[in-house]
């Protein structure tokens, strides 16, 4: 067991200890700090496969801007005690069973997928030089269209959240 | 490192999220579980990148994160609206659209 594999387990197992973490904790700043170690889990294993840019692009959007909106909301608000009322046991069941028998369903569909080896070639395909290259020739219309998206969605948030 | 483990893995990543989406009631603990879902979507888009050998699905990871950062901005901001009429976020209160 070389040191991709202790790698790959410890960081498995740090993904999903912290996603179970966001969503027992209860109290909401403490869901926001696993989530965001959850984050910094999948960007090992974004690293493990050769993906170098979309590491640091999820650590740079995922964990520096998106969580600290949510960070800002939750503070704002001054949500961070336990406002939840923890009444409804049967909905909470009904939830893990129902997500307990989703997990059981693909796990039965995909148990007979052929194996096929992720090898280590290729290694230069997550630079920024190379996904640079693909961006701004086969997908630049879409990446265009994304500003629009994000000027539109801008305009939206301040429209919502201003007060009247 | 076979593409099972990576499936697996993602495959348990989405599932959390959507057990959390089921079972919490607070709107903005719901919010991170659809991104956590997003993002195991994202690796799993990663891994088959990785068994390809092709950069268009890293493409594609990037487009989703470039969405995800649009939603969450909208979906705050509509979470803070919601807080400032009703001073709560337990979406069962969310439910006058039933009326």
């Amino acid at each position: 067991m070389g040191l991709y594999e202790i790698l790959f387990w410890f960081l498995t197992v740090m993904a999903l200890g912290c996603a179970l973490g966001v969503i027992l904790s209860r109290n909401p700043i403490s869901s926001v700090l696993f989530l965001i170690a959850t984050f910094f889990a999948i960007s090992g294993h974004y690293i493990l496969m050769n993906a170098q840019f979309l590491a640091i692009v999820n650590i740079i959007v995922y964990a520096g801007a998106i969580m600290v909106l949510f960070l800002f909301v939750i503070m704002l608000m001054n949500l961070n005690a336990d406002t939840e009322p923890q009444k409804n046991r049967l909905i909470q069941l009904a939830g893990v069973i129902s997500g307990g028998i989703l997990f059981l369903v693909i796990l039965g569909a995909l148990r007979n997928v052929p194996v096929a080896s992720l090898e280590r070639t290729n290694t230069g395909i997550g630079l920024i030089k190379n996904l640079g290259k693909v961006l701004f020739t086969q997908f630049v219309l879409p990446f265009e269209i994304s500003s629009v998206l994000f000027l539109s969605a801008m305009i939206g948030a301040i429209v919502i959240g201003r007060k009247e | 490192m076979p593409i099972q483990y990576y499936l697996f893995l993602s495959m348990a990543l989405f599932c959390i999220g959507i057990m959390g989406t089921l079972m919490r009631r607070n709107a903005i603990i719901i919010f991170m579980c659809i991104e956590l879902m997003l993002n195991a979507v994202n690796l799993l888009m990663v891994a088959f990148s990785k068994m390809y050998g092709d950069a268009q699905a890293q493409v594609f990871v990037f487009f989703i994160m470039v969405v995800a950062a649009a939603e969450v901005s909208v979906g705050l901001a509509i979470i803070v609206m919601m807080y400032r009429k009703v001073h709560s976020v337990d979406i069962n209160i969310l439910n006058r659209l039933k009326h």
